[in-house]
């Protein structure tokens, strides 16, 4: 088994970097688009709003396909790693677009009158005050997300980026053992899950407000 | 820069808020249907009247909140339909009070009131965080600096609310119904700052039904209904003999229902 724990470790680095990348852009992605729902003018909230749906009424395997084996034939080729980081992205970006939606929501019309009462302007109030409460607010639903991310980032593996999933399936072509590889690999998931989990519900806990 | 000065009795006024003529409507709803009226410098003016009458409303469109749809806003001499890219700059001018606090969640108190110094004035950290502990200091709430909204009584609340103001050094305050979301125990200290604010000759537009206030400090007082200025006159003339029937339905349903009220405010008035 040692032989191969390398391996599989190497993998999860890769499954780290498709995540961790993707969770950034989302999150990029996602504050941009639920700012624009909530404050943007009709045009660019339509278009957020086009974004969130057309993403979330398609599955990731689909949007993963058209970027790697569809965009080539318009002359836009990427490599296979870069292909699943901004799938995921753009993946995690319309979920996370609506938690972050419903975080600015429910901070209230009330905090943007405040801050421009006192002479900032709206970008000013939205850096200010907005993002920052919207920002803690929507962390416990945003931990979700970072929670999946590394397990949907297993579909990376369809078009060959080396990730966990894809090198268990070289270690088992070898050892013939699937039940044992899957099981360690089930095994590495639950860790790093369980551990990212943890290091955000203590970040909740330490930046956490109370909303009036 | 110039300023309308015009002579009234002995002494000379000057205009800092000129309302003219202002209109609002949402979709075809006209909230606010042609008010105007004017501030003087260093006087309280208190707006009254029934809820949906558009005085919250009127309070926003003064300080360019709500955009008037017609009719516009004078600050001294600035047209404030007409201020463009410089809006949030005279905005800064208006110092406003929220019914619901609004205070920043995130923020301690003594965020909650540099904030607005160290971004719309860029002044450095230390020198708002001086102006903050005076601002404070005024409310007396500079004791509670380390604290977050969520920490604090009603009244603590309000009373940063009106130092988070302050700080920008207005030149005038809105004061949206600040005591209305207030326990009754809690509403004589917020009456208290607002009137020490009045004693130091603060420009300061009030939306309340505090009348006990209103009597101590006020020196001119509007009725509105419908979008509209009923009545306006001096706290006299509204307590002993105001004209019209509709305001003195209104005031006679007040003191019904805040007259208990009344009597303490005025006792905190009496105490100065």
């Amino acid at each position: 088994m040692i032989n191969y724990l390398g391996d599989l470790l190497e993998g999860l680095l890769v499954t780290f970097e498709l995540s961790f990348t993707a969770l950034g852009i989302g999150m990029i992605l996602g504050l941009a688009a639920a700012l624009a729902r909530t404050y943007g003018r009709k045009t660019l909230s339509y278009i957020a709003n086009a974004y969130i749906e057309l993403i979330r009424g398609t599955p990731l395997t689909v949007q993963l396909f058209i970027i790697y084996f569809g965009l080539p034939v318009l002359g836009l080729l990427f490599s296979p790693t870069l292909s699943a980081i901004v799938a995921l992205g753009i993946n995690s970006g319309a979920y996370q677009a609506e938690y972050f939606r419903g975080a600015i929501e429910s901070i209230g019309g009330g905090q943007m009158e405040a801050a421009l009462s006192l002479g900032m302007s709206r970008t000013q109030a939205i850096r200010r005050i907005i993002l920052p409460q919207a920002v803690r607010l929507a962390l416990p639903s945003w931990s979700n997300e970072a929670a999946y991310l590394p397990k949907y980032s297993s579909v990376a593996f369809l078009v060959t980026v080396p990730e966990l999933m894809a090198r268990a399936k070289v270690v088992i072509s070898e050892n013939l053992r699937p039940l044992e590889v899957y099981l360690v690999v089930g095994l590495i998931y639950l860790i790093t899950i369980a551990s990212l989990s943890k290091v955000l519900d203590m970040l909740y806990e330490k930046y956490k407000f109370t909303v009036e | 820069m110039g300023t309308r000065e015009e002579t009234t009795g002995g002494g000379r006024l000057t205009k800092v808020v000129s309302v003219r003529d202002v209109w609002k409507f949402y979709g075809k709803v006209e909230v606010v249907k042609g008010v105007s009226f004017d501030v003087d410098e260093g006087t309280t003016t208190v707006i009254f009247g029934p809820s949906g009458a558009g005085k919250s409303t009127l309070l926003r469109c003064i300080n360019m909140l709500h955009i008037p749809d017609r009719g516009t806003v004078f600050l001294r001499d600035i047209d404030l339909m007409k201020a463009g890219h410089k809006l949030n700059y005279y905005r800064s001018k208006f110092g406003m009070v929220f019914q619901h606090f609004n205070l920043f969640n995130h923020m301690t108190v003594l965020e909650n009131v540099m904030i607005g110094p160290k971004v719309v004035k860029r002044i450095s950290s230390d020198e708002a965080r001086l102006t903050a502990t005076k601002a404070l200091r005024e409310v007396r709430m500079e004791d509670w600096s380390k604290h977050y909204p969520s920490q604090l009584s009603g009244g603590q609340k309000q009373r940063v609310g009106i130092a988070r103001a302050l700080a920008m050094d207005p030149e005038v305050l809105l004061f949206d119904e600040p005591t209305s979301a207030l326990d009754p125990e809690l509403i004589g200290e917020v009456l208290q700052t607002m009137l020490d604010l009045a004693k130091e000759k603060k420009t300061m537009i009030c939306v309340t039904h505090e009348m006990g206030f209103a009597k101590a400090v006020s020196s001119e007082m509007i009725f509105m209904d419908e979008g509209v200025i009923v009545e306006t006159g001096s706290p006299e003339h509204f307590f002993t003999n105001p004209t019209n029937e509709r305001t003195k339905r209104f005031l006679g349903r007040l003191t019904e229902l805040y007259g208990r009220h009344e009597n303490k405010n005025e006792a905190v008035a009496g105490k100065k």
